[in-house]
Parts: structure tokens; C-alpha cells; sequence
């Protein structure tokens, strides 16, 4: 018999709006010792499904349609909520997205693993610490005992995920629900917490069912797939199935969304519209401390109409490149030169001028709008200040850019906030473009986007860049996105040029180890060759 | 051109901005419009004070004293047989002007000084803020003492000298706002595409501080008030026979035990103004926030 059976699970959400079917009628099963990876865009449903087991939404406006969930024997659909409380953290443990924010920051790591611990059991102070230890070990946290009393924000992302897994492991559960857990990770500490995921459910035998947006994430650890769509299972089976003979039109639009090989390598012009020089860019980090060295001494060229890609772990200091070179932080040293001039001396009006010619476009696509402007006042704003258009011809150059980034025009009155992200990452695009600029920092343009969503905005940008003729710098910590776009790659670690080269000479003859690394830890790698 | 474009253009044209948006959420806000209603009265009531007040606010009756409302003072009167109404509404010219003018002067300095000192940041950040502190040390009556001996009482002076007071705690409000803002990538995109800092603070930075400096605001004008009643029972404000409702208070609380109503109407008067600001405060905060609901 299977560890958890669901069947036609019905779950709504009534507001002042009407009812919003979130979960419809849908049924799965998770065996002991096998990953079950539930798969869908944000909205689909996915999550919903999932809480709803463990009374984890809030009723109201959450409902219950209908439906039962078999755990153990028992219906857990039909359990109260001291019932459900001795199960969750117990039988059934959770991870979820963000480490960040799931860790209580004033209190150690070590009681806040003890905590479940000695709610759900009689242990004994010195044993729960022995337990703990015991865990922290075995989810990799090197010389567990120093750092057992450590608070989280000593720890790192990737570890912050460890000691949630830790903490989700400590009372022996027999199901695990992973909520998403390395999508806020960098992409070799993704590859790390996979490994460590499928390792200890193995080890343990028990039950896991792994939420995600990525098909690719869960390619080469889940053993069944559910692949879910506005509320509703379109398909679901297992891997090689899925993967091989998928048939349902939304799964074979996930599956194409994986970015794969670019197949472009036009002869572009030997000339350089941007040469960096020993650029180094340093942060003070207060009195008496050695400043940070965020980027030091890199140099490189990027030829006009190129498009460079940039990849490197956070903190590898590629967004501090960037940001370099449109001067949005101090240089400290080295020199960028744009169309032979050198951007690090402009000043006043020259900066100005030179501003208009290079843009941005920021990962968030939430912080980088502000909230209080509508898409009009957003995009007539560099419009009107270098003097593209008049105030009498504004709006036809707003309407225009709507429609070169493929926004519909009754938008035009909106705030961000009404926008979803791949709509407002279309806004941001539109308002780089407005100053008709011929070089474009992209600083992870899509890391925060759903894949399909991901696969729009990059298609967009791509047409775009042809279009307007644009230089670009993108930035990403995602291998495959970035060969997908970029005509040669540089890979940064820890500020410094590792490696540099086509995509296709660093993805099948990487010379350094750190790029090794890099591009064994994209997930789904198995399906690219 | 097709007509469809023209009317998109058109649309966009003639469209809103945040403060016609504000405005149209402000209107189905039920409280926040009394509260505006009353306000407007009020300020009405005052700039025509003079046309309108029954009696003369220094004509007193000391055969009558102290009387209890009746038809000829609808609010009575008090121990020198003033009219009380009369003494309510020249007393609420000086104090919604002082209350208004001094908040005005609090916010435009408050909100220019911490909006700049954030979004400057390092040693001009530094500097300006250590200014705030050294006023904040600053024991505020001496300060106000010492202007008043120097220029003399005068009532431009005293409002200028509150709001100068008043200030401090907008500057820092503001300040911490900006910091957090100034971090976040949409001020980046705008110093990208080349916007000067002045306009960066006028246009994405004070739109997004809004709620608690309006918020504040409201807070500060009422506290106004009551410091003016402080000054002028001082001595270092307003003289008797002119008056304020700070003062019209002071005075009726000690004689609240014989003649209640000396208290409870001022006091009511200060009251509804008070609520009034509330409401109204609570209702443009969310009005300006565009994430409230649209439809």
C-alpha cells in the first residue's frame, strides 16, 4: 500500500470575487522510498495541494471540497487540528523555499532543531543536543559541534537549507514535503541540496514529494512526476515516461522551455564597443577592515552587437560588473572604456549623455518598478527626459514600446503591482529600451521568473536585441540560460576571470575546475545531450 | 493611423496621475470625507470669524460671570462674561493656523532634510543628522524663549519656531525611508537612465514615504496645538484677550469642578478636530497607497 494516497482532492478559495477552484479533483500517490515531484507554475496549484493535507491553509477564504487523503490508514482530511499537529513535524515533515526567512533569527540553529524534537518526544535535553549533532553531520554541515549554537545568519543559503532539512528529519518522518527548497539557492548549491535530498530519502526509505516549477530541477532524482496545470493534473507518471513520451501539450511546452544549444555564432565585427580594463571595484567595509574586492583587476571586450554572457556563483561579483560599468556603483580602479570614451571619468551632462546610450534590466522584476508610478509614467519618463520625444508625442512612444515588448495597451494605466512577473519584466525591458541605449546590462532577467514565463522573456529579449541592434551583458548564475543566449561566456569566481570562451568550447572542453563544477551542477543535464 | 490608436493614444492622454488616482479612492473613503468635511468647516468658520462671531472677543459682561448655555450664549460664558462660542472661534483661528502653518514648516524642512541626507548617504548623510541630534539635545523651550527675547512675541515667529522644532522627527522618518528605498533597483534604473538626484527624491523617493509621513503628520498637528496652549500659558505665546483653544482648555480645566462647560466645549472643539485629522490622515495614507483595492 502506498505511504500517502490522494484521491480527488478538491480545494477552494472563496473571496469577495467568487470562488477560485485552486485544487481540482486531483489524486496521487507517494510511495515509501521514491520522490514524487509535483510540477507547475506558480498558481497552479501545486502548493495548495499540498498544505491542504496538513491543514496548512488558512479556512476561510481556504474550503475543502472534497476528497481524501490516506496516510497510515487514516484520512487526514477528516483530522482535527491536534490530531494533524502530532502528525505534521512527525509523520509528515516540510521544507520550504526560503531559508532565509523560515530560520527564527535570534535564536541558534541548535534549539531551534531541539524544538520539534522535544514537542513531539520525551527527550532529554542532553540527548536532543547529541540528535541534533548527530543530523547536522549527516546533512553535511562540516564541525557540527562549533556551530550547533551558531545563530542562521552565520550560516550561508545552501547551509541555512541543510539545517531545514535537518531540522525536517530530526523526529524520523515518514513523508517529506520539499516546498521548492532550492529555488532561492545558487545553481552548484542546488545540485548539492538535489544530491543530499535523494541521498537521504534512500537512506531512510522514506516518502518524498518534491514541489517545483522546474522539470529540469527534478529531472535526475524524482521517480514519479505530476504534472499540474490551473488547479488540475494534465498528466503525470513516471520519469522516463514523462520525459520520453509526454503527451500532453502543457508538459511538452515545460519540456521545451529547458533551454537548450543556441545555434547562433554569426562573424560579428572584430571592434569592441566596450573594453574593461584591470577593473577593480572595491567596498568599504567599515573602519579597519580590509575593503571587500568584490572585482578585481578583470578585463575583457565585448564586441558591438555581441552578446556576452557573464556566469558565476552569487558573490562572484558579476552584478558588481555591470553595475560598473553604467557607473551605479564607484570604480576603484581600471578603466571602461564605451566607444572609446572612458565612462569611469565622466561627469554632469557627459554622464548623462553616455547614460542614455546603456541601460539595465534588474532580476526583480518587483523591486525594479516603482510601485507608485503606472507603466505610462514609467516609460514616458526617459522618454521626455532626453528629449526623445515631446510632451505632445509621448504617448504614441509609449504605446509604441508597449508593443515592441508585447504589452497590450490597456495597460498603459496600471501600476506594477496589478502586472505578474513575467509582464512586469516586459515593463522593465520596455523602459531600458525607451532611451534607445546600444548596450544592455541584463542582471539576471529571468532568474525570478517561471520557466515558461522564463522561455517568453528570453525569446523577447533575444528578438529585441536583433532588432535594435544591442550589445548585451548578460549575467546569470544559470549555465544553460546563458548559452542559450550569449556568443561567448566569461565565468567569474570570487571577482576574477576564470575561464572565457564560446559556449560550445566551455560546455564540451572546459579547461578549469571551477568551471567543471559549474557545468555539472546544471540540473537536467542529462536531457541536454 | 487607425481610429483604435487614436483612441489608445487618447486614453493614455487623458489618464491619471497618482494624485487624481489618490483623490478618486480618497472619495469612497466615507470617514476620511467627514473627516475632510468637518475641516473645511472649520477652516471656513475661522477665516470668517470676524463677520460672523456673535460678540466681540474682548467684550465682557462681569455683571453676568460666569453663566451656563442659554439663548443669548449658546455656550455661556465664562467668569468675565465672554461669550464662549465667540472665544472658541477666534481661539480656533490661532490655533488651526498655528497647528497647519507649523506642521507645513515641520514637513517641508522634515521631508527636504531626511529625503536628501538618505539619499546622499555618507558624510553629508553623516553631518546633516548629527545637525538633528544637536537640536534634538537641545532643550526646545530655550531655544523658543531665546527667539522670543531676541525678535520679540510675534506669532509668525512662534509658528516658525514650532515648526523648526517639529522638524526633527519628520527629518528622521523620512531619512529611514529613503535608506530603505535607495536600495531597491528601481531608484538604480532611475539614476541609469539618467535622472538627477533631485528629481530621484521628488518623484520615485517621496511618493514611496508617504504613508508614514502622512501618517506623522496628522500626529504632529494636534501635538502642535497642545504645545502652543503650553507656550501661551507660559507666557511665551499668545496674551489674553486673544486666545486658543490650547488656552481656552488650560483655563477651563481649573475651573472645571464650578463651570464644566468651560472645559467641554473648547475641549470638544480640539476633540473633532482631532478625529477629523485622524480619519483623514488613515484615508490619504491608503488612498496613496496604489496597492489597495482598485475596483
Amino acid at each position: 500500500m502506498a505511504l500517502l494516497e490522494v484521491h480527488n482532492l478538491g480545494v477552494s478559495f472563496v473571496t469577495r470575487n467568487g470562488t477560485n477552484k485552486a485544487v481540482d479533483d486531483v489524486s496521487f500517490s507517494v510511495e515509501s522510498g521514491q520522490i514524487t515531484a509535483i510540477i507547475g507554475e506558480s498558481g497552479s496549484g501545486k502548493s495548495v495541494a499540498c498544505y491542504s493535507l496538513l491543514g496548512l491553509i488558512p479556512q476561510p477564504p481556504g474550503r475543502i471540497d472534497g476528497g481524501r487523503a490516506l496516510f497510515g490508514g487514516r484520512d487526514l482530511l477528516q483530522l482535527g487540528e491536534r490530531e494533524l499537529r502530532k502528525i505534521r513535524g512527525r509523520d509528515i515533515a516540510m521544507v520550504f523555499q526560503d531559508p532565509m526567512t523560515c530560520l527564527n533569527p535570534y535564536m541558534t540553529v541548535g534549539k531551534q532543531l531541539m524544538e520539534p524534537l522535544r514537542y513531539h518526544q520525551n527527550v532529554s535535553p542532553a540527548d536532543a543536543r547529541r540528535r541534533a549533532l548527530e543530523l547536522l553531520e549527516e546533512v553535511g554541515i562540516r564541525d557540527p559541534e562549533s556551530t550547533i549554537d551558531n545563530y542562521p545568519h552565520q550560516f550561508s543559503g545552501g547551509m541555512r537549507q541543510r539545517v531545514m532539512i535537518a531540522m525536517a528529519l530530526i523526529n524520523e518522518p515518514q513523508l517529506l514535503i520539499a516546498d521548492e527548497p532550492t529555488t532561492a539557492l545558487d545553481v552548484t548549491i542546488q545540485a548539492q541540496i538535489l544530491q543530499l535530498i535523494a541521498q537521504l530519502q534512500r537512506k531512510r526509505d522514506i516518502g518524498v514529494i518534491f514541489i517545483s516549477h522546474d522539470l529540469a530541477v527534478v529531472a535526475d532524482i524524482a521517480d514519479q512526476i505530476v504534472v499540474m496545470q490551473k488547479g488540475k493534473i494534465v498528466e503525470s507518471g513516471d520519469r522516463t515516461g514523462i520525459f520520453q513520451q509526454a503527451q500532453h501539450p502543457y508538459t511538452q511546452k515545460l519540456l521545451s522551455a529547458i533551454p537548450a544549444d543556441s545555434k547562433h555564432s554569426e562573424l560579428l565585427p572584430a571592434e569592441p564597443l566596450i573594453r574593461v580594463r584591470e577593473l577593480c571595484t572595491w567596498f568599504s567595509q567599515g573602519h579597519k577592515q580590509p575593503p571587500l574586492q568584490a572585482v578585481n583587476k578583470v578585463s575583457f571586450d565585448i564586441r558591438r552587437g555581441e552578446v556576452l554572457g557573464l556566469v558565476g556563483e552569487s558573490g562572484s561579483g558579476k552584478s558588481t560588473i555591470g553595475r560598473s560599468i553604467l557607473r551605479l556603483v564607484p570604480v576603484t580602479s581600471g578603466q571602461v572604456d564605451f566607444d572609446g570614451t572612458d565612462v569611469t571619468a565622466l561627469q554632469g551632462r557627459e554622464l548623462k549623455k553616455m547614460r542614455r546610450r546603456m541601460q539595465i534590466i534588474f532580476q526583480d522584476p518587483f523591486a525594479s518598478l516603482n510601485p507608485r508610478m503606472t507603466v505610462y509614467d514609467t516609460l514616458a519618463e526617459p522618454l521626455l527626459l532626453h528629449g526623445i520625444e515631446t510632451r505632445k508625442t509621448v504617448a504614441q512612444g509609449v504605446l509604441k514600446l508597449m508593443d515592441d515588448v508585447g504589452l497590450a495597451r490597456h495597460f498603459v494605466r496600471k501600476y506594477p503591482h496589478e502586472f505578474s512577473g513575467g509582464q512586469r519584466q516586459r515593463i522593465a525591458i520596455g523602459r531600458a529600451l525607451a532611451t534607445r541605449p546600444e548596450f544592455i546590462v541584463a542582471d539576471e532577467p529571468v532568474s525570478a521568473l517561471d520557466v515558461t514565463i522564463q522561455a517568453q522573456i528570453l525569446d523577447l529579449m533575444q528578438a529585441l536585441g536583433r532588432e535594435y541592434g544591442l550589445t548585451m551583458l548578460f549575467i546569470s548564475h544559470d549555465l544553460a540560460v546563458v548559452r542559450h543566449l550569449a556568443d561567448r561566456i566569461l565565468v567569474l569566481h570570487q571577482g576574477e576571470v576564470v575561464e572565457t570562451g564560446s559556449g560550445q568550447e566551455l560546455f564540451e572542453h572546459p579547461q578549469q575546475d571551477y568551471t567543471k563544477s559549474l557545468l555539472a551542477s546544471i540540473p537536467g543535464r542529462s536531457l541536454l545531450q | 493611423m487607425s481610429s483604435e490608436a487614436i483612441v489608445d493614444i487618447a486614453q493614455a492622454e487623458q489618464g491619471t496621475s497618482l494624485w487624481q488616482d489618490a483623490w478618486l479612492r480618497l472619495r469612497r473613503n466615507r470617514l476620511a470625507l467627514f473627516g475632510l468635511g468637518v475641516l473645511t468647516l472649520f477652516i471656513v468658520i475661522a477665516l470668517l470669524t470676524p463677520w460672523i462671531a456673535p460678540y466681540g472677543y474682548a467684550e465682557q459682561d462681569l455683571d453676568l460671570g460666569a453663566s451656563a448655555p442659554s439663548a443669548t450664549h449658546w455656550l455661556g460664558t465664562d467668569i468675565f462674561g465672554r461669550d464662549l462660542l465667540t472665544q472658541i472661534m477666534y481661539g480656533g483661528r490661532i490655533s488651526l493656523a498655528v497647528g497647519f502653518v507649523a506642521t507645513a514648516v515641520a514637513l517641508l524642512i522634515g521631508v527636504t532634510w531626511g529625503a536628501v541626507a538618505g539619499y546622499a548617504g555618507g558624510r553629508i548623510d553623516a553631518v546633516m543628522m548629527r545637525f538633528v541630534d544637536i537640536l534634538y539635545a537641545l532643550p526646545f523651550m530655550i531655544f523658543i524663549v531665546l527667539l522670543m527675547v531676541v525678535f520679540g512675541r510675534n506669532l509668525l515667529l512662534l509658528f516658525l519656531a514650532i515648526g523648526a522644532v517639529e522638524w526633527l522627527t519628520m527629518a528622521r522618518i523620512m531619512r529611514s525611508q529613503v535608506q530603505t528605498l535607495r536600495q531597491q533597483e528601481f531608484v538604480e534604473a532611475a539614476v541609469s537612465l539618467g535622472l538627477a538626484p533631485s528629481t530621484i527624491i521628488r518623484r520615485h523617493l517621496i511618493p514611496n514615504a508617504l504613508g508614514p509621513i502622512i501618517v506623522y503628520t496628522t500626529l504632529t498637528i494636534p501635538s502642535v496645538m497642545l504645545l502652543e496652549a503650553f507656550l501661551s500659558f507660559l507666557g511665551l505665546g499668545i496674551q489674553p484677550p486673544q486666545t486658543s483653544w490650547g488656552l481656552l482648555i488650560s483655563y477651563g480645566a481649573e475651573t472645571m469642578e464650578e463651570y464644566p462647560w468651560l472645559l467641554l466645549f473648547p475641549g470638544m472643539a480640539l476633540t473633532l478636530t482631532l478625529f477629523s485629522l485622524n480619519f483623514l490622515g488613515d484615508g490619504l495614507r491608503d488612498a496613496l497607497d496604489v496597492r489597495g483595492s482598485r475596483d
